[in-house]
């Protein structure tokens, strides 16, 4: 008996379960918490919008240049990917601090939308809600972006430290992922907001 | 598929040396700065503890208001000052501040943070077999940015205006406007910030649980191998992740409209007959975005308990838990159906009423999944070889909690008859049985059934029952004749009801109420008692003092920094089998593989031995050659 279970015990192994690096799922739960976030907030903008005495908005033009801005960013941002997949480091450096300036100057940009709007006679207060709205999105989807930047510099601190390579991409990988995510996220709000005036 | 399955490999092994090389610390990194999950469940839980008896020392002294209204509080001036009038009652602005500040904690810090803090951090990683959390870090974060969250909170008890007054739901425009009540002034402000801080609590913990019951289980624990508990956190989780996100805007529209000048929630509005500036904001707006995450929180506060009571009824009926896979459907229903029930507190709010019975009926389905659970608890006992220890007592008791109150929430839940129930203590009662005694009897079931892997010690079972029994008949006496007073038609958050004689009705049956919570409150010291004098004199436990089969009871007595000291176990079978037919013991542990249990294996058991030898997996592994 005893040397029959010996025997069995020897074949049986239990399976190892399926899973992947738990540092991006955590990123991908962390995005799908903002993602509600901003949910949150489109589904009221249309709740409200759909009340009496809603004012339409006009969209400042500087939003188109700043989509642009941020499709060139994720443009970068995936040069700089395959840059460290085939280890060319230059590039790495060169397009991470490119995603990193664009970054920069869509913020800027965006500081220009709100003087726009200003001068459209859009204020935070004291105006219909529709434009405290206005001011409220783009407000909110910045500070993420600052997220971004923060980890976009932490990466680029580990690009020229040479610690990102074609055998080392899951810092760089997280960071694109969140970089594109921002950026959809941004393409998202446009669109919102041009099609619900 | 593969070369990620090789990285995680890699990764794992990685971190296992790396928690060996960290055994030792010092009393801030060991204590205080912990990483290590054990550490933290422990904070979340004294913590929890210390905010459960805050809540309820508050919902005592407005019971004393409600119950014996022409008593003089005269005693209470010493602590409470200026919130005692000069004649020696409860200053009716601070009532409302004490109904809101009770709720407020009961509900996040209690029985949110108390109890998944407490329970997620400790059992996931042993239950599934990890060395810790996917994060130690975040872990450590989740917990300070509670604790900061509790210091903010505490604070506005200090400030001269006192803590938020509005109710644990906040509406505006009462919370919105400082000139409406005190507690919308500072408390108010203190309450947003605190609940901000909270959010990013709750989301840092419940990234890091999901996580890790994905990514960390060890090898054959497979999903329909994980414990119920497991199952309710994971859950539990994914809910908070979903909801609390959409609170957070909601709070921060809201201080928007506070603080900045902006109107999404006023509109209209005319104190001393002069309109504020505020137009075009709903307030029906903030409700709506209110209870997308109020009506799931519920259930992120039910849920661990149930899981908790599954594990503890199934082992202390030394039988498997019937309907499993019915456990996990129901819950995973009731997951989904919490995200479309919402408007069911919004019935009075002039909302469509085509739009009500969309929400009614929606609402009264949650009844199948909930009967489920039930059903399957009462058949897991049927017949068993029941232990009474003091943990399945509670667990028991939560069963009969979400009964009693789960059946007020079928007459809740039409939007007619809500009509004349509706912000009556019929609610109160309601809500206080199945939400807040139900999972507060779970916290307690856990605390007793875990408390020997958490301390290495045993608690006093004779203090346990009588803790129980006290806490039982209480919970009743409180919150039965309550349902009564509710249906007579008397709101909730009324300072007062004998200010007129038409109204006096039910003085007697308050009186019974406030004695009741007084009771009650009372038999938790007990309680108190027993937990701390086991922590230091209590009985040494063995590793296995339930002869349960989980993980957890394969680590040491005192569990050290990794779990397991040496390999992680693997798991070869479900986590419920008890008295099962033909085996030598009563239970059989998850480790214990079929090809060591012959004389007990059902012939699919059998063909599974075979099919993992052909199956091959690249680990045909010979005893003793591991690595």
């Amino acid at each position: 008996m005893n040397v029959e279970l010996k025997d069995l015990r020897i074949v049986e192994e239990a399976k190892r379960p399926l899973s992947m690096n738990p540092k991006k799922f955590a990123l991908w739960l962390f995005m799908m918490s903002v993602i509600m976030l901003f949910g949150a907030w489109t589904s009221a903008y249309l709740v409200k919008r759909a009340d009496a005495g809603w004012a339409e908005i006009v969209l400042p033009d500087m939003f188109w240049i700043n989509t642009g801005i941020v499709l060139l960013s994720s443009v970068t941002m995936i040069v700089a990917y395959f840059a460290a997949r085939r280890d060319k480091i230059k590039w790495l450096k060169f397009s991470l601090a490119a995603t990193m300036i664009l970054g920069i100057s869509f913020l800027v940009g965006q500081y220009y939308a709100y003087v726009e709007m200003v001068s459209l006679k859009e204020h935070f207060t004291g105006s219909n809600v529709s434009h405290s709205f206005l001011w409220i999105l783009p407000a909110v989807h910045g500070l993420h972006i600052v997220s971004g930047l923060i980890f976009l510099v932490v990466v680029l601190i580990s690009a020229f430290r040479f610690r990102i390579h074609s055998k080392n991409m899951n810092q760089l990988e997280m960071c694109a992922t969140y970089w594109h995510f921002l950026g959809g996220l941004w393409l998202y709000l446009f669109v919102f907001l041009l099609l619900n005036p | 598929m593969a070369t990620t399955h090789t990285h995680t490999n890699i990764d794992v092994h990685h971190h296992d040396d790396h928690e060996h090389e960290h055994h030792e610390g010092n009393f801030w990194t060991t204590y205080i700065f912990s990483q290590d999950h054990k550490v933290i469940a422990k904070q979340f839980l004294i913590t929890g503890m210390f905010w459960a008896l805050f809540g309820g020392l508050l919902s005592v002294i407005f019971r004393l208001q409600l119950g014996f209204p022409d008593m003089s509080l005269e005693w209470l001036r010493p602590m409470l000052g200026g919130w005692i009038t000069p004649e020696g009652k409860l200053d009716p602005e601070f009532y409302l501040a004490l109904v809101t500040m009770h709720g407020t904690i009961m509900v996040f810090f209690v029985l949110t943070a108390g109890l998944s803090g407490t329970f997620s951090n400790f059992l996931i990683p042993l239950q599934i077999g990890a060395r810790d959390m996917a994060s130690g870090f975040m872990n450590m974060l989740s917990y300070w940015f509670f604790f900061l969250s509790s210091v903010v909170m505490m604070s506005s008890f200090f400030l001269e205006t006192g803590p938020a007054g509005g109710g644990w739901t906040v509406y505006p425009p009462l919370s919105a406007l400082p000139q409406a009540i005190q507690g919308s002034g500072l408390g108010m402000t203190l309450w947003l910030v605190a609940m901000a801080l909270f959010i990013v609590s709750t989301l840092l913990g419940g990234i890091n649980y999901i996580t890790t019951v994905i990514n960390m289980r060890t090898r054959g624990m497979s999903f329909t191998r994980m414990p119920l508990t497991i199952w309710a956190f994971f859950f539990t989780a994914i809910i908070g992740l979903l909801s609390f996100p959409v609170l957070f805007a909601a709070a921060l529209l809201l201080i928007f409209d506070r603080s900045f000048g902006t109107s999404f929630f006023l509109s209209d509005i005319y104190i001393g007959g002069e309109a504020l500036t505020n137009v075009g904001g709903s307030p029906i707006l903030f409700q709506h975005l209110f209870w997308f995450l109020g009506h799931p929180e519920v259930y992120i506060v039910l849920l661990p308990a149930l899981g908790i009571t599954s594990e503890i009824i199934a082992t202390n009926s030394r039988k498997p838990i019937f309907g499993y896979k019915a456990m996990i459907g129901s819950m995973l229903f009731i997951a989904i159906l919490s995200f479309i029930v919402w408007a069911h507190h919004m019935f009075v709010t002039g909302m469509n009423p085509f739009l009500g019975s969309i929400f009614m009926l929606l609402t009264l389905i949650i009844a199948v999944p909930s009967a489920v659970k039930i059903f399957n608890y009462v058949t897991t006992l049927w017949k068993g070889n029941i232990r009474f220890t003091s943990a399945m007592l509670f667990s028991i008791g939560l069963v009969s909690f979400f009964l009693t109150g789960g059946i007020t929430g079928i007459f809740l839940g039409n939007s007619a008859i809500d009509i004349q129930l509706h912000d009556t203590y019929f609610v109160v009662a309601h809500f206080h049985l199945v939400m807040g005694s139900a999972s507060f009897f779970g916290m307690l079931a856990g605390i007793y059934h875990w408390f020997p892997k958490m301390f290495g010690r045993m608690m006093n079972e004779k203090l346990g029952y009588i803790h129980f029994w006290l806490s039982f008949v209480g919970v009743y006496m409180v919150f039965f004749p309550m349902h009564y007073i509710g249906i007579a038609g008397f709101p909730r958050r009324y300072y007062s009801f004998t200010n007129f004689e038409t109204f006096s009705g039910f003085t007697d049956l308050n009186t019974l109420v406030s004695i009741a919570a007084v009771f009650t409150l009372t038999a938790q010291l007990i309680f108190l008692f027993n937990f701390f004098y086991s922590i230091f004199r209590g009985k040494l436990a063995s590793a296995n003092p339930w002869k349960s089969t989980t993980l957890e009871w394969t680590t040491p007595r005192l569990p050290g920094h990794g779990n397991w000291p040496g390999e992680i176990p693997a798991v070869y079978r479900w986590p419920y089998d008890y008295s099962k037919p033909g085996a030598k013991d009563d239970y059989i542990p998850q480790t214990v593989p079929y090809s060591e249990t012959p004389e007990s294996n059902l012939p699919h058991e059998n063909e599974m031995i075979k099919l993992e030898t052909s199956g091959g997996h690249g680990a045909i592994v010979v005893e003793g050659e591991k690595h």
